[in-house]
């Protein structure tokens, strides 16, 4: 059987490298190992450990979700050109596009998976043995796209590289309708998790259509950025060749998409604050400050200045094509964007609380130490991933038999 | 003018514009169907969840007791090769085993529930010391709570809010509570402006007293946004909580408007002298870490056709609990002799929770 050996040469391939490698891996494994052991506490006395309480009762870990889940959306910005339009310059990125979407969304399942008080009942929302609150629950649509993303992208690059593998051109008649469908679902993702948000009339801060375009703009934005930083390194560190023009044309889709997002952040500004209601306490609160407490102030604006700033030096071309402005741009777009989309967004949906009372939120140690140890994890699993796409497209690895 | 709503539009459940109405008419369509005698707890009850058809409510129960029988059965080889020592531990560990793969409390037989009931009795007097009385009492036909709070009566005493701890054993170490009281200041009705954390002489001059709880909406928006069906709505509108299959997201928290959701943070703790063994499964049972709770209007009493615990300890009566359908009730008195208002009616939850002034 080929799939096997497939198997064991891709492991060799992804875990054989230089010491930089080693040494890469092995701080993420540390991270990995503190988080776990954070979490064993988190587990052992209940989630009193995270700074959550029944005030703000999603935190540091939903925040994180909900950003990733727009990271993992965001491959599709390489899937559609490169596929679907048959625009070749992207065929090189697009299988690294993909392992980002599976690291992030395993990172998403993980994220909501630590976030439960009773993760040992999560049976409960399996099928026949448990029960799916379909299609009331905008949760049970979480999961299922969530799922279903997943295996998708898990499965088209498994079936390229493995034809490659194999020494077979992959067969176009399987992979673009999967291509095609996951181009789809990949907005479906992105907004049934702003929907999640959206359906809550108790919640007036996230309770506004906006919401799901704003969500879609930002990930269109940031997971791109997220992309042409890691591709410089893959280009700077392996001798995979990523031509000029595929950085070009995805800092182009980053730029109008960031423009979209300050264009939406500005129109929502404007209804909150030119006609002020009861129901703009939130943003009050987490833009200007609300009777005395402002903890997210400096957070929120430290994440729009990154945005603007970045979006600026992006929309000059001169700049854009320049890698000493390009790649400080995506990492400022992108960190924005994690602001934004994390706990500026989150946070401030329970400030005021719908009696009225303000309690604020700052994560506890276990919090941080179990969302450094996610994200190691994620980063973990995107090398690797990486590394067997390269090594395939490369011809590194390739089944002796064929 | 008809009310659009997107989940009756789409079948998911019923609405009216008038909410008594619809409520009269759920509770007197649920007492139809049975003829009277029990809750129509049963799968066809429309209040019961939605399995598709019965045949496969008995695939999830087979495969429910497959996956026990496995579990049990490692864990009997488990125990005895470790050999627990003490009887306890090992009848503990069998009785978790059971309560863990038990099923959804709407789609457990009668008597799966009497089961479980019995289980948890134990489990009590093992970890506790105290044997509870656990009820699983039905609601009752042609029963609709509601509640009436007089703003006039009210002086800020807080004696409800013992009452409610102590009744419903919340949890002592976080000092968790169901009734949130807000002082307002004459001539404001904005809860920003109301204060709940006053420790001064009350009744304050130029003040108002205005108790919130959970009002039982006839829409509750915390039900519809559970992932698993672990809180709905029994057919006398008491908006309830499965403790054991709640997975803690916390969504329903989220949802409700009126903060009317307490999560279990830490293992809850009440001292065994203190804990109330009247119990209902669906009400003041021993909770445990990671699930949700709320007030079930004392499910516990008013089932058994007692007073809530906030009613009775009132001092000054300005609390009315009864039925709405019972056209003698002081309730319906209040509601329709009085002028009555509710909280956020924009919102459309209509909370069966009402307030009124002399
Ligand atoms: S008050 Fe809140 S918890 Fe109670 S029924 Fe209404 S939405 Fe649900
Ligand atoms: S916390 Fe429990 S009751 Fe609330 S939505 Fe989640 S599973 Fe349902």
């Amino acid at each position: 059987m080929h799939f096997l050996s497939f198997i064991k040469d891709s492991l060799a391939a992804a875990t054989k490298g230089n010491k930089n490698f080693h040494l890469w891996m092995g701080v993420l494994s540390l991270f990995m190992m503190i988080g776990f052991y954070a979490y064993t506490v988190q587990l052992d006395e209940g989630l009193i450990t995270t700074g959550m309480n029944d005030h703000i009762s999603w935190g540091l870990y939903i925040s994180n979700f909900t950003f990733l889940v727009g990271l993992a959306a965001a491959a599709v910005m390489l899937v559609m050109p490169a596929y679907v339009l048959h625009d070749v310059d992207f065929s090189k990125a697009v299988l690294i596009g993909e392992g980002l979407a599976v690291s992030a969304l395993i990172m998403c399942l993980c994220f909501v998976t630590v976030d439960m008080g009773g993760p040992q009942n999560l049976w409960h929302m399996m099928p026949i043995v448990g029960i799916f609150n379909w299609p009331q629950s905008m949760l049970t649509w979480d999961v299922i796209v969530l799922n279903g993303y997943l295996a998708i992208n898990v499965c088209i690059p498994a079936y390229i590289l493995y034809s490659k593998y194999c020494g077979r051109e992959p067969n176009k008649k399987i992979y673009v309708p999967l291509m095609y469908l996951s181009v789809f679902w990949a907005v479906g993702i992105h907004l049934v998790t702003a929907f999640l948000l959206a359906g809550l009339p108790a919640r007036p801060f996230w309770n506004s259509s906006l919401l799901g375009p704003r969500f879609l703009a930002s990930a269109f934005a940031g997971g791109p950025a997220f992309m042409i930083l890691a591709l410089g390194v893959i280009r700077k560190c392996t001798t995979y060749d990523i031509p000029a023009k595929t950085f070009n044309k995805m800092a182009m889709i980053i730029t109008v998409a960031a423009q979209i997002n300050l264009l939406m952040l500005g129109s929502e500004l404007f209804k909150e604050f030119y006609t002020p209601t009861h129901h703009s306490l939130s943003a009050q609160y987490l833009f200007f400050g609300l009777h005395g407490h402002n903890a997210l102030v400096p957070w929120i604006w430290t994440g729009i200045s990154l945005n603007i700033l970045a979006t600026i030096t992006l929309t000059f071309h001169k700049l854009r094509r320049n890698p000493v402005f390009l790649y400080p741009a995506c990492l400022l777009l992108f960190l924005g964007i994690w602001i934004e989309k994390g706990m500026g967004l989150i946070v401030p949906g329970f400030i005021p609380s719908p009696l009225g009372e303000i309690v604020e939120y700052s994560p506890s140690w276990v919090e941080l130490c179990v969302t450094v140890g996610i994200w190691s994890l994620g980063l973990f699993i995107f090398t690797l991933l990486v590394r067997v796409a390269i090594a395939v497209e490369q011809g590194n690895l390739r089944n002796p038999q064929t | 003018m008809k009310k659009f709503n997107f989940r009756s539009f789409f079948g998911f459940e019923s609405s009216a514009t008038n909410e008594l109405n619809y409520l009269k008419n759920k509770a007197e369509k649920s007492s139809d169907s049975c003829g009277g005698n029990c809750s129509c707890e049963d799968p066809k009850d429309e209040n019961a969840i939605d399995t598709g058809a019965l045949n496969k409510t008995v695939n999830r129960r087979e495969a429910l007791k497959f996956i026990r029988n496995t579990a049990t059965a490692g864990a009997a080889l488990a125990s005895s090769s470790f050999s627990f020592g003490k009887e306890e531990k090992a009848e503990r560990a069998g009785i978790k085993m059971d309560e863990y793969f038990k099923s959804n409390y709407r789609l457990m037989t009668d008597k799966e529930r009497e089961a479980s009931i019995e289980r948890l009795e134990r489990l009590s007097e093992i970890d506790h010391g105290v044997r509870p009385e656990i009820k699983g009492t039905k609601a009752q036909p042609n029963t609709l709570y509601g509640y009436a709070f007089n703003i006039s009566k009210c002086q800020g005493y807080g004696d409800c809010i013992e009452a409610c701890v102590e009744e419903n054993n919340q949890d002592r170490k976080t000092n968790m509570q169901y009734i949130r009281m807000f002082e307002m200041e004459n001539g404001h009705l904005d809860l920003e402006e109301g204060k709940a954390d006053y420790t001064h002489m009350v009744p304050a001059e130029g003040h108002f007293y205005l108790g919130t709880q959970c009002f039982q909406c006839a829409n509750p928006p915390c039900t519809t946004v559970c992932p698993v069906q672990a809180t709905w709505q029994e057919p006398d509108g008491i908006v309830v909580i499965d403790y054991d299959w709640c997975v803690g997201c916390r969504y329903c928290e989220a949802a409700c408007p009126y903060w009317a959701r307490r999560f279990n943070w830490n293992e809850p703790e009440v001292p065994a002298k203190e804990i109330n063994k009247e119990q209902h499964y669906l009400g003041n049972r021993l909770r445990t870490k990671g699930t949700m709770e709320k007030c079930t209007f004392c499910i516990s009493r008013t089932r058994e056709g007692l007073q809530p615990a906030c009613a009775e300890a009132c001092p000054t009566g300005a609390r009315t609990f009864g039925n709405i359908l019972d056209p003698d009730s002081e309730l319906n008195y209040i509601l329709k002799n009085k002028k009555v208002f509710r909280l956020k009616e924009d919102l459309g939850t209509e909370p069966k929770f009402w307030y009124y002034m002399d």
